[in-house]
C-alpha cells in the first residue's frame, strides 16, 4: 500500500511526485511507456511562457504565471538548464498591433510583468535577424526556455532519491475503488500486464490519456471531460544557428490561427515549430510533408534564416488538449484527482500544477497531514549533467578518479562514456538509445548518432549485462539490431 | 592539467593524417604527434573492407584495412619521429596552435603546437536533414553506422533492406548486405544520375541484381516502433514528388547515403575562414587555411572519391607544414582561382607559392561532349575534352608555374551538354 500513486511520468507526473515527497515517501509512480518524459512532456516548444497569452481567470492563467515565477528556482535546485531569455510576439501588421495590444492587456491582468510594445526599430534592436516585413512586437521579458524532459527526468528523479518507486511499462488496466462501509478505504490499481498496486489516492497525469484512464475507474465518476490529442510538428536546426535571435520569437494570433515560434533552445539549437492539427490518434507524431512546409514558410517569414542545411532533425509531438478549453484540475472521484488537459502552458506551470494539487489533497485530508520532512531534498544531481558544466581543471579531477570521462563518445554534443555511464546507473534509469539520448544528449547533435550509436549500444549492452540484440531505440519493438552477421556467429561459437 | 610542446600536431590519424605524418618526416621533421579518437589508426578505412583502394598509390588493389595497413607501417616504421596518440579526441583548437585533448591515460592535456594539419574526415548526413516524413521508428541508419555494425562488431541492423542515396558508401553496403544474406529490395537516388563511382554500380548493384531507382526518393517511413516499410516515389525535374507515382516497399532497414559533411567543428570554433560550397577551410596551394601554420587534407578540406587522393593532398600539407616550421615563408604570388560554367569549387582556393600547382574540382552535373578550360587572367592556358564528366568523380588540371606569375585570378570552367 502506498499513499499516494502518480499515474504518468511527464513533467505534470514528476512534480506533482516530486512535491508529495516533500512530506511522504510513500509515493508510487507508474508510467505505461519503458521511460519517463514519453509523451507530451518529450516533445513541445520547451518555452516557459510569461503569461499573456491565457484567459484572464482561467486556472491556466492563474498557474501559467505562478508555474513562470517559481520556474528559476525549481530548475536550479533540479540542476536543470533554464535560460529567462525572453519572448517578442511579432506582428505584420495594424490588425496584429491591435491584437498585440489586447494581448498586453491580458498579460497585465494576468499578472504578467514587463510587456511592452515595441514598433520595427525596437524590435531591430533587440533582433537583428528578425524578418522583414514585421512592423511590431510585443515584448515579454519573463519568458524563458527551458527543457521540458530534462525537467521531468530531474522531477521523478528528485522524488525516487525521496523514497518514490517509478514503475515503467505499467499501462494501467482498472483502477478499482475498495470500500468501507460507504467510503473508500484504498484502490487497488491493476496494469495490463497483471502487476497490482494499493493506493490511497490516486492522481491521474496521464496526458493525452488521462479520459481513458479515469474511465478505467470503477464507480461513480463526478467529472465529464475528454482529451483529444493536438499534433505539433517541430524542425530542429544545429547548433550553429542557435544564435539567430536570442529570444523566443511568437507569432501574432491571427484568424488562421496561433502561429508558429522560432526559440533557441537551451543546449543552443534552434527550434521552429509547432503547427497544430487536430488529430485522434494518440500515438500518432508523424512528421508530415504539409507541416514541414508550414513550419519553413512561417519562420523564416519571422526570423532571417536560411534553412538549407541546417535542419538536423524534425519531429512531432502531441498535446493534451481538454474538452473545457481550460486545465482540467480536480477530484473526480472520492481520493481520485485528474490533472487532465494539460495543454500548453503546462510545461510552465507544471511546479504551480504540482503546489495546486497539493492544496487540493490538503483540503480533503487536513492540513496537518502535511509536515515537511526533515530528511526531504528538493534537489537533483547528476553526474552526467554536472561533468558537462565544469571547468576544465573540475572535468580532469573527475577523469583522475575516473578515465571513463575522458572517453569521447559522441563527438557532435562531446559526450563521454562516463557521462553515459552514469547516466545508466542514475534514477530514473534509462533502458534504451533514445534514454541515453535525452539524459546525456549523446546521439542528439548535427550527425545525429551517425558515429556514436553503434557504441551507444555496445556500452548499454555490456552495463544491462544483455546481448546487443535486445537494446532498443525506444522500448516496445524498436530493437537496433535482428542478430549476428555469418562471422558474428562463428565468432560467437 | 599537463602541457606539452610539439612541432607538428596532426588531428586524425586516417589515411590524411597518416600521410601528413609520413611526408611530414620524410622532410625532416623529427616532433610529430598524430591525434586519433579511435583506438587504432586508419579512420574509416578499418570498416571499408572491400577491394578498391589503391590503385594509384600503391599500383595494386587493396582492401580498406590493407591500405590502411600499409601507412600504419610507414608510421611505426618513423617511431622515432612520430608520437601517436589513439583513443584521443581534440576538445578544441585556436588560431594560436594550441591543441586540447583528452583521452583515459592522460587525462585531458594541452599541446602548443608550432605548426598543425587537419585531417579529422567527414561524416555523413543523417535522416534529420532530409526530413522524411513519418514516425521515427528503429531501423533507420546511415550507410556507414550499418558498415561498422556489420563489418566491425559482427551485427546485423536489418533484413530487409532498402537504401536512399547512391553515394559509394551506399553501394557498397547494398552489396555487403546482400552477402549476408539480408534481401536489398532496391536503391533510390533522388538525383536522374548515382553520385557513386561506376565501378561501384556495376560490381554491387548490377551484379547482384538489386534495381538502381534514380529520380526517386522516400517520401514516407510506415512503422512506429521498428520501421516496417517505405513508401518511394519518382521525382520530377526540381526533385519534387510526383503525384502518383508512390510505391509500398516492405523493409525493416533504410539505410541513407546521402552525401558526406566535412567535420569542421573545431576549423569553425578556431575561426578559421571556410568554403560554404566544399564545407571545408578556404586552403591556397600549400593546403594551408587562412591561419598561417594551420593546414587541411584529405576529407576535412573536402570530400574525396578516392583515398588515394587523399593521400596525395595529405602528402602535400605535411609537406607544407615542415617548409612552414622551417621558414620557408616566401610567397611572392597572391592569385585567387575561381569555379566558373558547371565547376561547382575548387581546391585550392587560391596560389601563393610559385611553382607547378594541381586544382582539384568537381562538376555539378553530369556533362556529356564536356570541355575543361582555364584561363589566367583572362587569358586561355589551357583546354582539354571530355566525353563525360560527373559530379561523383573528382577532377583534376595540373597548372604550369610559368602560367602563374604575377598572376591575380585563375578560372577553371566547365562546359559541356547537359542532361535532358
Amino acid at each position: 500500500m502506498v499513499e499516494y500513486l502518480v499515474i504518468g511520468a511527464g513533467v505534470v507526473g514528476g512534480m506533482v511526485a516530486r512535491a508529495l515527497c516533500r512530506y511522504t515517501n510513500s509515493v508510487a509512480i507508474v508510467e505505461k511507456c519503458s521511460d519517463v518524459a514519453m509523451g507530451a512532456t518529450r516533445a513541445n516548444s520547451a518555452i516557459v511562457h510569461a503569461g499573456f497569452d491565457c484567459k484572464v481567470g482561467t486556472l491556466k492563467a492563474k498557474l501559467n504565471v505562478m508555474g513562470s515565477k517559481m520556474m528559476p528556482e525549481v530548475a536550479r535546485a533540479l540542476g536543470v538548464k533554464y535560460n529567462p531569455c525572453g519572448s517578442l510576439v511579432v506582428g505584420f501588421s495594424d490588425e496584429d498591433r491591435a491584437t498585440l495590444e489586447e494581448l498586453k492587456v491580458r498579460g497585465e491582468t494576468n499578472g504578467v510583468e514587463g510587456l511592452v510594445i515595441l514598433d520595427r526599430a525596437g524590435v531591430l534592436a533587440l533582433e537583428e535577424n528578425i524578418g522583414d516585413d514585421v512592423t511590431c512586437a510585443l515584448y515579454a521579458p519573463t519568458g524563458a526556455i527551458i527543457c521540458p524532459y530534462e525537467l521531468a527526468i530531474a522531477a521523478v528523479g528528485c522524488a525516487m532519491d525521496n523514497g518514490a518507486e517509478l514503475h515503467l511499462g505499467f499501462e494501467v488496466a482498472r483502477v478499482t475503488p475498495v470500500m468501507e462501509g460507504t467510503r473508500v478505504s484504498f484502490y487497488e490499481v491493476e496494469s495490463r500486464d497483471g502487476r497490482r498496486i494499493e493506493t490511497q489516492t490516486v492522481i491521474n497525469c496521464a496526458g493525452v490519456y488521462a479520459d481513458e484512464v479515469y474511465q478505467t475507474l470503477e464507480g461513480e465518476k463526478t467529472m465529464d471531460f475528454s482529451i483529444h490529442p493536438r499534433v505539433g510538428e517541430y524542425l530542429l536546426l544545429d547548433k550553429e544557428y542557435g544564435k539567430t535571435v536570442s529570444r523566443t520569437i511568437f507569432r501574432c494570433p491571427s484568424k488562421m490561427g496561433k502561429g508558429i515560434l522560432v526559440t533557441p533552445t537551451v543546449d543552443g539549437n534552434l527550434l521552429l515549430g509547432p503547427t497544430a492539427v487536430d488529430t485522434v490518434d494518440k500515438s500518432d507524431t508523424q512528421v508530415t510533408p504539409e507541416g514541414i512546409a508550414k513550419v519553413t514558410k512561417q519562420a523564416t517569414e519571422q526570423v532571417k534564416v536560411n534553412l538549407r542545411g541546417a535542419v538536423i532533425t524534425s519531429f512531432a509531438g502531441l498535446r493534451a488538449v481538454g474538452s473545457t478549453g481550460d486545465f482540467i484540475i480536480d477530484y473526480g472521484h472520492e481520493r481520485f484527482i485528474n490533472v487532465a488537459g494539460i495543454e500548453s502552458p503546462g510545461l510552465s506551470a507544471s511546479p504551480a500544477i504540482a503546489e495546486y494539487v497539493i492544496e487540493l489533497l490538503k483540503k480533503k485530508i487536513g492540513r496537518g497531514a502535511f509536515v515537511v520532512r526533515t530528511e526531504y531534498t528538493p534537489n537533483y544531481l547528476s553526474l552526467a549533467w554536472l561533468f558537462h558544466e565544469m571547468t576544465d581543471d573540475e572535468k580532469c579531477a573527475v577523469i583522475a578518479k575516473n578515465s571513463a570521462f575522458a572517453n569521447m563518445i559522441c563527438r557532435c554534443e562531446e559526450i563521454t562514456e562516463g557521462e553515459i555511464v552514469a547516466a545508466i546507473h542514475r534514477e530514473p534509469k534509462p533502458h534504451d538509445v533514445d534514454g541515453i539520448k535525452r539524459r546525456t544528449r549523446a546521439s542528439m547533435g548535427r550527425c545525429q548518432g551517425g558515429f556514436c550509436v553503434p557504441v551507444i549500444v555496445g556500452i548499454l549492452a555490456r552495463e544491462l549485462g544483455v546481448p546487443e540484440e535486445e537494446i532498443t531505440k525506444f522500448g516496445g519493438n524498436s530493437y537496433m539490431l535482428v542478430g549476428k552477421t555469418k562471422t558474428g556467429e562463428e565468432a560467437q561459437k | 592539467m599537463k602541457e606539452m610542446q610539439t612541432k607538428l600536431v596532426i588531428i586524425g590519424g586516417g589515411p590524411a593524417g597518416m600521410a601528413a605524418a609520413v611526408s611530414a618526416y620524410d622532410a625532416g621533421l623529427r616532433d610529430i604527434v598524430i591525434l586519433e579518437r579511435d583506438s587504432k589508426l586508419g579512420g574509416i578505412l578499418t570498416q571499408c573492407i572491400h577491394n578498391g583502394f589503391g590503385l594509384h598509390r600503391f599500383g595494386e588493389e587493396l582492401t580498406g584495412p590493407e591500405y590502411a595497413a600499409r601507412y600504419i607501417e610507414m608510421v611505426e616504421a618513423r617511431a622515432d619521429g612520430i608520437r601517436v596518440y589513439t583513443s584521443t579526441t581534440v576538445t578544441s583548437l585556436t588560431q594560436d596552435k594550441v591543441v586540447t585533448a583528452m583521452n583515459r591515460e592522460v587525462g585531458m592535456f594541452r599541446i602548443q603546437a608550432g605548426a598543425i594539419v587537419l585531417a579529422m574526415g567527414c561524416r555523413e548526413r543523417p535522416r534529420g536533414a532530409l526530413s522524411i516524413p513519418g514516425h521515427r521508428p528503429s531501423g533507420i541508419y546511415t550507410a556507414g553506422s550499418a558498415q561498422k555494425f556489420v563489418n566491425l562488431e559482427g551485427l546485423m541492423p536489418g533484413r530487409e533492406v532498402v537504401i536512399l542515396g547512391s553515394g559509394d558508401i551506399g553501394l557498397i553496403m547494398a552489396r555487403r548486405m546482400t552477402l549476408e544474406g539480408a534481401k536489398v529490395k532496391c536503391v533510390c537516388e533522388l538525383m536522374p544520375y548515382s553520385g557513386g563511382l561506376i565501378r561501384n554500380i556495376e560490381q554491387c548493384l548490377n551484379d547482384f541484381g538489386i534495381p538502381l531507382k534514380l529520380s526517386h526518393t522516400v517520401t514516407q517511413i510506415h512503422g512506429k516502433e521498428r520501421l516496417e516499410g517505405v513508401t518511394i516515389s519518382k521525382v520530377d525535374e526540381r526533385r519534387a514528388p510526383i503525384a502518383g507515382t508512390e510505391e509500398y516497399i516492405p523493409c525493416d532497414t533504410l539505410l541513407l547515403s546521402c552525401g558526406l559533411i566535412p567535420e569542421n567543428e573545431l576549423t569553425r570554433k578556431a575561426g578559421i575562414e571556410m568554403d560554404p560550397v566544399t564545407g571545408g577551410a578556404k586552403v591556397n596551394g600549400e593546403r594551408e587555411t587562412s591561419v598561417s601554420g594551420i593546414f587541411s587534407a584529405g576529407n576535412v578540406l573536402h570530400v574525396h572519391d578516392l583515398v588515394d587522393y587523399v593521400s596525395e593532398e595529405a602528402s602535400l600539407a605535411g609537406l607544407s607544414a615542415v617548409r612552414y616550421l622551417e621558414g620557408q615563408n616566401d610567397m611572392p604570388l597572391d592569385i585567387k582561382v575561381k569555379a566558373d560554367g558547371f565547376v561547382r569549387y575548387t581546391v585550392p582556393q587560391s596560389v601563393r607559392r610559385a611553382g607547378d600547382v594541381k586544382v582539384y574540382f568537381r562538376v555539378a552535373d553530369v556533362l556529356r561532349n564536356a570541355e575543361v578550360t582555364v584561363t589566367v587572367d583572362g587569358e586561355g592556358v589551357y583546354r582539354k575534352r571530355h566525353i563525360k564528366l560527373a559530379p561523383g568523380e573528382m577532377e583534376c588540371v595540373a597548372l604550369k608555374g610559368e602560367w602563374l606569375d604575377g598572376a591575380k585570378e585563375v578560372v577553371v570552367c566547365a562546359k559541356g551538354e547537359e542532361r535532358k
